[in-house]
């Protein structure tokens, strides 16, 4: 008793400073946590979410049996892996070819304009999509200059997911290799110059200096990416959607909106979102062991 | 980044590393081109004649320059509203996010504080599972948050990953010296914050403003959800209704409205370009100190992980 007073009164002010952002990580994120619950409850709005009934995992069989939710559940992940596969390695390309520029004005001007779309906002990016690949818009005009016929490349499936990735692609490979760049900066020059008294050439550098030395970063961005594999950004998704592209469009975290908001079926809507939360966490979980085991390097 | 280690003023270049340097150069430079030009052509096209755009004839460089949609978009009162209630959401958000980011961060970078793994824990648990969109949407209705200017400031105000970083850059910064010296002299926790660890902050300040200010202004997803009245959207909504919703969200009934949407399309078509260009003159505008924040920030971050 008398030491937790020692503690409060030597602490109280640094308890003082954290109290505000407890109490409104507590509000607006563990509450919300609790409200999972009406994943298995039967919500009604006058009863409120303690209020209303349960009904256990009934929410959950009308979702697995829904016809909709396994090409729901394929676009997300096919679209999120196929975007792993480029958005990972890419900015690890990059970072090595500007830290090997010779000029180092060339790397740094590289650097910048490679960074800048990350600012553009999700609406102006798609607005420039649905500008640039209209049926007359400019990438069809440059297309048609190669021999291609006119595509209406917002409106197809087909094409839905290779827009999603690379326009990811063009916004986030600058700015996601800017931590690695940071990385690299603390290779000593010492290991080069020995390198090159070797003869390596700069090739055998990087892969014999550079790369070793961002691998645990590598290891604990992987896992985070993978972490983040099933949420898939709803923004981009939503506002690139139309009726033609629906069935490669449609995404676990579309569908939620629609099923919770537009259709106002609560109960059905958490189910799919707490499905997808928890898949997120396994796999988190599972690649944040394998990295540990195979780089010794992890999150926690 | 020190490219210049790779090089040897002295040393002469090897055939192979020339090979590889030409190579890289011209990667590099095609990717600039690349990543650039949707950006350039926004531009050209905001002051081509849009039949040029629309034909798409405009492709390197501005035809039959014009200024008519800019001139358009300037008297265009949703623009004007929106632009004002997001510099409203954006200053008013950012202020609460970098202080709420700071005084939690703070006692956290204490590691003798009695109880801190427990309170990190907390903290770091909401990066990785959170309640999601519905139990979200029924906490903001029931706190009668929803359809009011709250919502967007309140929703994102802490950010747990910008608390590491801040986290981290005290952590890294503040010497228990320094702060041992303070005590001694009657300099209290709090108001060492203040007289000292906050000035001396500045560039993780300014990491902070960055960050939270950039995702206020781009921030469309939690307006989408919880705004309602046309008077509170902030300007991604009404760039949303102006270069994405126009073509495709219309059902067309009969001959009037086929004419109101032919009308509302031209319209568009003539302003969008425009649009753009002047919904990012902001970010633009901080771009000097995004370079020299951004990155830091994400350097920060690094340290840690």
């Amino acid at each position: 008793m008398k030491r937790k007073t020692h503690i409060l009164k030597k602490w109280w002010p640094l308890y003082l400073m954290l109290l505000p952002g407890l109490i409104y990580i507590v509000i607006f994120n563990y509450v919300p946590m609790y409200g999972v619950t009406i994943a298995f409850k039967d919500f009604y709005a006058s009863k409120g979410i303690l209020g209303s009934p349960w009904v256990g995992t009934e929410h959950f069989k009308r979702v697995f049996r829904s016809p909709d939710f396994l090409p729901i559940l394929w676009n997300t992940l096919s679209l999120s892996l196929y975007q792993l596969a480029l958005t990972f390695p890419l900015p690890i390309v990059l970072a090595l070819l500007i830290n090997a520029c010779h000029s180092k004005k060339f790397g740094k001007f590289v650097q910048n304009v490679t960074y800048a779309p990350y600012l553009v906002s999700v609406v102006v990016l798609v607005g420039m999509m649905m500008i640039m690949l209209a049926p007359r818009g400019v990438f069809n005009t440059i297309y048609a200059w190669f021999g291609g016929q006119p595509q209406l490349f917002m409106g197809e499936e087909k094409y839905f997911r290779h827009i999603f990735v690379l326009s990811a692609v063009w916004q986030t490979t600058g700015w996601n290799s800017i931590i690695y760049l940071a990385t690299l900066s603390g290779v000593s020059t010492e290991l080069y110059e020995a390198a090159r008294m070797d003869g390596a050439g700069k090739l055998q550098r990087i892969i014999h200096i550079d790369m070793p030395h961002i691998v645990p970063t590598i290891a604990i961005i992987l896992t985070l990416n993978a972490g983040a594999v099933m949420s898939l950004g709803f923004e981009k998704a939503y506002l690139m959607q139309n009726d033609l592209n629906i069935g490669a469009s449609e995404i676990l975290s579309t569908y939620v909106y629609k099923k919770g908001l537009l259709d106002i079926d609560y109960g059905y809507s958490a189910a799919v979102g707490l499905f997808n939360n928890v898949i997120n966490l396994i796999i988190l979980l599972l690649v944040n062991k394998a990295a540990k085991k195979i780089t010794k390097n992890s999150l926690f | 980044m020190k490219p210049k280690k790779h090089t040897g003023t002295k040393v002469k270049r090897s055939r192979s590393d020339l090979i590889f340097d030409l190579c890289s150069d011209l990667l590099l430079g095609c990717l600039s081109l690349v990543v650039l030009y949707p950006l350039y052509f926004v531009l050209i096209a905001s002051i081509s004649t849009p039949e040029a755009v629309n034909a798409g004839r405009v492709v390197l460089y501005p035809i039959g320059i014009t200024l008519e949609g800019y001139q358009k978009l300037f008297e265009d009162s949703r623009i004007w509203l929106g632009y004002r209630n997001t510099l409203l959401y954006t200053l008013a958000g950012t202020t609460l996010d970098v202080c709420l980011t700071l005084i939690t961060a703070y006692p956290l970078s204490f590691k003798q504080l009695p109880g801190r793994k427990i309170f990190l824990g907390i903290f770091m648990f909401t990066m990785f599972f959170n309640g999601g969109l519905i139990p979200t949407f029924l906490l903001v209705k029931s706190l009668h948050l929803y359809d009011t200017p709250f919502v967007l400031v309140l929703l994102g105000a802490l950010n747990v990953y910008n608390m590491i970083i801040a986290k981290s850059f005290f952590e890294g910064t503040i010497s228990r010296d320094l702060m041992d010296a303070a005590e001694i002299d009657g300099c209290g926790k709090l108001q060492f914050f203040r007289a000292i660890v906050l000035p001396l902050s500045k560039a993780l300040i300014g990491v902070l403003v960055v960050y939270y200010g950039v995702a206020h202004w781009n921030q469309y997803f939690n307006a989408l959800i919880y705004i309602s009245r046309d008077t509170l959207r902030p300007l991604q909504m009404v760039l949303r209704e102006i270069l994405i919703q126009n073509s495709t969200t219309m059902q067309v009934f009969d001959e009037s409205m086929m004419l109101e949407l032919l009308r509302r399309e031209r319209y568009a078509e003539l302003i969008k370009y425009g649009v753009i260009v002047v919904a990012s003159v902001p970010v633009l505008c901080i771009y000097p100190f995004v370079q020299k924040y951004f990155t830091k920030g994400v350097m920060l971050g690094a340290v840690k992980e």
